[in-house]
């Protein structure tokens, strides 16, 4: 065991997935042409005024109940003051001392299962800014004001992890969370959840904190762990060595696998925060509060706790289901479609997961739909086709779609379980194997396999094996001729 | 000529209405005044898009007859934005800047039927009591051309008061409509605060700005008001309130008269204040001696509170985007550095420059947070005062228009205070964001005198119908330049 333990907090950016940005009429969505979707007001030209996005604050409120915070009555915009090319206003508009949320937790799980609370300071609104594009412009920079003026959450824990892994689980927590929630698309590729992370190390069981450096914008699991991990080592290096951290901003430079001190105009050491006169103070009501409640969907870990509870889930595969909301929603209307829980996990985490990694799909847009998975599922259950068929007729729904019992009506993929048929069948396979026949009734009873699958074969796979296999043991000890 | 240049709107109105007169005809009249004018009122003239809107007036109103301010030549200060017409603020920053849209005010007077002629001079940012901070140009002041029209308003103010527009849009921030309506002889109204929207009128202290209006009259300051009022959903600060009945009620007031005002005040402007208090007792008023104790602290209060504000509203003008930029710059600081540096006045940077050590850490609990403090203080005076009085009666301004450089602090080595001290009567109300008007009440030494009235907040009406009551029984405001 190491002799230093390190400390973590994490700062975590959460775009909001509101329509229209957070002051202005302007449209939020990712990946259009540069500065297309910057108005005046994002612009910052002379006179134009923020309007406060009321679809921002509910979902803020959303977020406030579910991590059970506590929600401010009251609260109030700053100006922070700063001067850089991607903000247009030289000050963006933030939450200093008043923030909307205080307080609250998040659980994280740990390996063997048991839950960890990990405590939040506070989660505010605030804007964000553009971006500064480097390349293509000739040794110039190009500004993109479309992402300037989006809605941000800024959701603050407590420096209550311990670890480069317990600081991912929070951020994997915070994910499936904002996600449930419907508040955030979750999209890390495109930036809706960027990262700060304060880390520390002390001397194990030192109850004072060391010196902190911040390492700003970690926008992925894995530069997460790797970047927190690198700057442990690099604190602990630095302790050992008879040095002192100093704290200091860093950033982390996922090419090289390396943190270095940030250097440019995003840092001051005074942002000169004042109450943003344009705006007034957002003041929460009962009525929000109760509005906001009532849309609150299932938590992730109440599903988990219901899949085990009442489903009768493995913890495993409750842990699996719930990791994604996406992934959850479709297991419950399949599961809900069949009534037939584990046989629907079952599905969805094996012959669907497959496809859905293989194809590389959003669990939204899975081209089976939940009705037909449980559709499916149904009629294995009910006899009415074998697993075998049900595998092949899974593939013909995801990749042609379709409905499950047309499908089996006009591929004729009905299992046969007619009792006369299938001794009809059992009698022919008997008639026309008699030494097979002879060597069963002798005692080779591998040899039974052999005439099952003759049945099954002349029945075309439609006959129910199980029955087969019945019906020919019967036949071959009732009649010894 | 067809009315007079120093006609009211209302008389304007009437001309049109019967025909003596038509918007076409008192278009031209006025833009030829503003082209004969060298008092530099004018920063920029629309003479094709205002003629082309008073031939529409025109139409409208053989059409329909004449309704709200259809006809009626007006100018804005060149503080709110006007689409396809470029909006200067009088600064070298903005100087090229053609905002893509109209601020809200000039949407609504345009919309009533207004026709706008131009847009007025103004101190820089409107920063500045004489309009000396203009990058172009110092304005005159119709009385006396060797003297100021006062700022920051000067050059709506002055172009009322030459009879080039009967009407001028203005705003005011710590006096900036009040001042110079009293420095050149005319009507002028703050409104309360969020009673007239904010979008659009480049912000320089937005918890202190507000537009409203000039002209030759109170009854004209109201019909204004009612085109300019209202809640807008662009200015989250703007309020929600009843528009301003157009009935001038009769009843009896109480008027306070604060002690605290007469103090330092020129005798020669308080002689002609005691007569106009004693009009408004002769009207039927109550004259009640009240104290305002902490009058004092405003000034000082007044430009932390409006420099912290400044500071970062003038953020946005950074070379980027819009607006002045500094040629073949080295790098980022460069850019920020020599843009700022040339597109900025003495008197902007000096602002920004004590609005950024009001809020710097450090200095913020002594400066910023402090003048907060004062503020709600000087606030609770007044709502104390007002649950004993309905309007306060007090001086405008210090003196009479002061000659031109007289106070003026062009460089870093001029003490800009004593400017600072020309507010001293107006910023206690734009502090408790109160409305208050001024009204010319006497002539001394050749030059207007200008007497206020605060009303409690939103109560535009008694302190329009005792202004319009003061009008009806004195000739002030008729008064002219060269009468």
């Amino acid at each position: 065991m190491s002799d230093w333990e390190s400390v973590i907090g994490l700062e975590v950016h959460v775009q909001l997935r509101t329509r229209s940005k957070i002051f202005s009429g302007a449209a939020t969505a990712y990946g259009a042409p540069p500065n297309t979707q910057a108005c005046a007001v994002d612009l910052a030209l002379p006179g134009v005024l923020p309007v406060l996005n009321a679809e921002a604050v509910r979902m803020a409120i959303v977020f406030g109940l579910a991590v059970e915070g506590e929600i401010a009555e009251r609260c109030r915009f700053d100006r922070k003051s700063y001067f850089y090319p991607d903000l247009p206003k030289g000050y963006q508009i933030s939450q200093l001392d008043e923030p909307i949320v205080r307080g609250g937790h998040l659980d994280i799980e740990d390996d063997d299962g048991s839950t960890r609370r990990i405590h939040l300071t506070r989660a505010h609104l605030e804007e964000d800014a553009g971006k500064s594009l480097h390349a293509d412009y000739e040794g110039k920079t190009g500004i993109d004001l479309n992402r300037a003026g989006t809605p941000l959450l800024e959701v603050v824990s407590e420096p209550e992890l311990g670890s480069p892994e317990e600081a991912g689980r929070y951020f994997r927590s915070l994910h499936t969370l904002v996600r449930t929630l419907g508040i955030c698309d979750g999209n890390l590729n495109e930036g809706s959840m960027r990262c700060d992370a304060n880390v520390s190390v002390r001397p194990r069981g030192s109850l004072v904190l060391g010196e902190r450096t911040e390492i700003k914008n970690l926008n992925s699991f894995r530069f997460l762990d790797k970047a927190i991990a690198f700057e442990i080592e690099r604190q602990i290096d630095v302790l050992e060595s008879g040095g002192s951290v100093e704290r200091q901003t860093l950033l982390y430079d996922a090419a090289r696998d390396e943190t270095r001190p940030m250097r440019g105009k995003e840092l001051s050491d005074d942002y000169r925060y004042f109450p943003d006169p344009d705006l007034l103070p957002v003041v929460v009501t009962q009525s929000m509060l109760a509005e906001a409640r009532a849309t609150l969907p299932e938590l992730p870990a109440a599903k988990r706790r219901r899949y085990v509870d009442q489903l009768g889930l493995s913890d495993y595969d409750a842990r699996w289901l719930t990791a994604d909301p996406d992934t959850a929603a479709y297991f419950d209307a399949a599961a809900a479609a069949c009534g037939q829980p584990k046989a629907a996990a079952n599905w969805v985490m094996g012959d669907l997961a497959a496809a859905v990694r293989r194809e590389d799909t959003a669990w939204t847009e899975v081209p089976v739909p939940a009705a037909q998975l449980g559709k499916l599922i149904e009629r294995i259950e009910d006899g009415s086709i074998s697993g075998k068929t049900a595998k092949t007729l899974f593939k013909t729904l995801w990749n042609d779609g379709g409905n499950v019992d047309e499908l089996i009506d006009s591929q004729g993929l009905r299992q046969v379980s007619d009792s006369d048929e299938i001794a009809a069948i059992v009698r022919q396979v008997i008639d026309a194997h008699p030494a097979q026949v002879e060597q069963v009734r002798s005692g080779k009873t591998r040899v039974l396999g052999f005439l099952v699958g003759q049945a099954m074969k002349a029945s075309g796979g439609k006959a129910n094996p199980q029955q087969v296999s019945e019906l020919l043991q019967e036949s071959l000890s009732a009649d010894p001729s | 000529m067809t009315v007079g240049p120093f006609a009211t709107i209302a008389e304007i109105r009437a001309a049109l209405a019967s025909k003596t007169t038509s918007a076409t005809e008192l278009a031209r009249e006025h833009l030829d005044r503003i082209a004969r004018s060298d008092l530099n009122c004018f920063v920029s003239v629309c003479e094709d898009a205002a003629l082309a809107a008073a031939r529409e007036a025109d139409a409208q109103i053989r059409r329909q007859g004449q309704s709200g301010l259809v006809g009626v030549p007006i100018a804005h200060k060149d503080v709110f934005c006007t689409a396809a017409v470029r909006t200067t603020c009088a600064s070298k920053m903005l100087a090229d800047f053609v905002p893509p849209y109209d601020a809200t005010v000039v949407t609504k007077l345009r919309d009533s039927g207004a026709i706008m002629l131009g847009k007025t001079n103004m101190d820089e940012f409107a920063m500045g009591s004489s309009n000396e901070n203009s990058y172009f140009g110092p304005v005159a002041n119709p009385w006396d051309p060797a003297r100021v029209p006062g700022g920051s308003s000067g050059g709506s103010a002055a172009a009322v008061a030459a009879g080039l527009v009967p009407a001028a849009t203005a705003t005011d921030t710590g006096g900036s409509i009040r001042q110079p309506a009293a420095f050149c002889g005319i009507s002028g109204l703050k409104p309360t605060y969020g009673r007239v929207s904010r979008y659009g009128m480049v912000a320089f202290a937005s918890s202190l700005d507000q537009g409203g209006p000039m002209a030759r009259s109170a009854t004209d300051l109201r019909l204004l008001l009612q085109h300019m009022e209202g809640h807008d959903p662009l200015d989250s600060t703007s309020a929600d309130v009843e528009s301003t009945p157009s009935e001038a009620n009769e009843e009896a007031l109480r008027i306070g008269i604060p002690g605290e005002y007469w103090r330092g005040l020129d005798p020669r402007l308080a002689a002609a204040l005691d007569d106009a208090a004693r009009v408004i007792e002769q009207i039927g008023h109550e004259r009640v001696d009240i104290s305002l104790p902490h009058s004092g602290y405003a000034t000082a209060a007044y430009y932390v509170v409006a420099s912290a504000e400044a500071s970062t509203n003038l953020s946005r003008y950074d070379g980027v985007r819009f607006g002045h930029r500094a040629e073949m710059p080295e790098d980022l600081d460069d850019l920020y550095a020599r843009s700022r540096t040339e597109g900025f006045g003495a008197e902007v940077k000096r602002r920004i420059l004590t609005g950024t050590y009001a809020l710097s850490i450090g200095y913020y609990d002594a400066y910023y947070r402090k003048a907060q403090r004062l503020r709600r203080l000087i606030r609770q005076d007044f709502l104390d005062a007002f649950t004993d009085v309905d309007l306060i009666l007090a001086p405008a301004t210090p003196s009479t228009a002061f000659e031109k450089g007289a106070l003026s602090a062009p460089d870093e080595t001029k003490d800009p205070t004593a400017m600072y001290e020309q507010d001293v009567y107006t910023v206690p109300a734009s502090l408790a964001g109160l409305p208050a008007l001024s009204i010319p009440c006497g002539i001394t030494g050749g030059l207007p005198v200008g007497m206020q009235l605060i009303a409690p907040h939103f109560d535009e009406d008694r302190l329009l119908a005792v202004a319009e009551a003061f009008q009806r029984e004195t000739d002030w405001h008729r008064r002219t330049p060269r009468s």
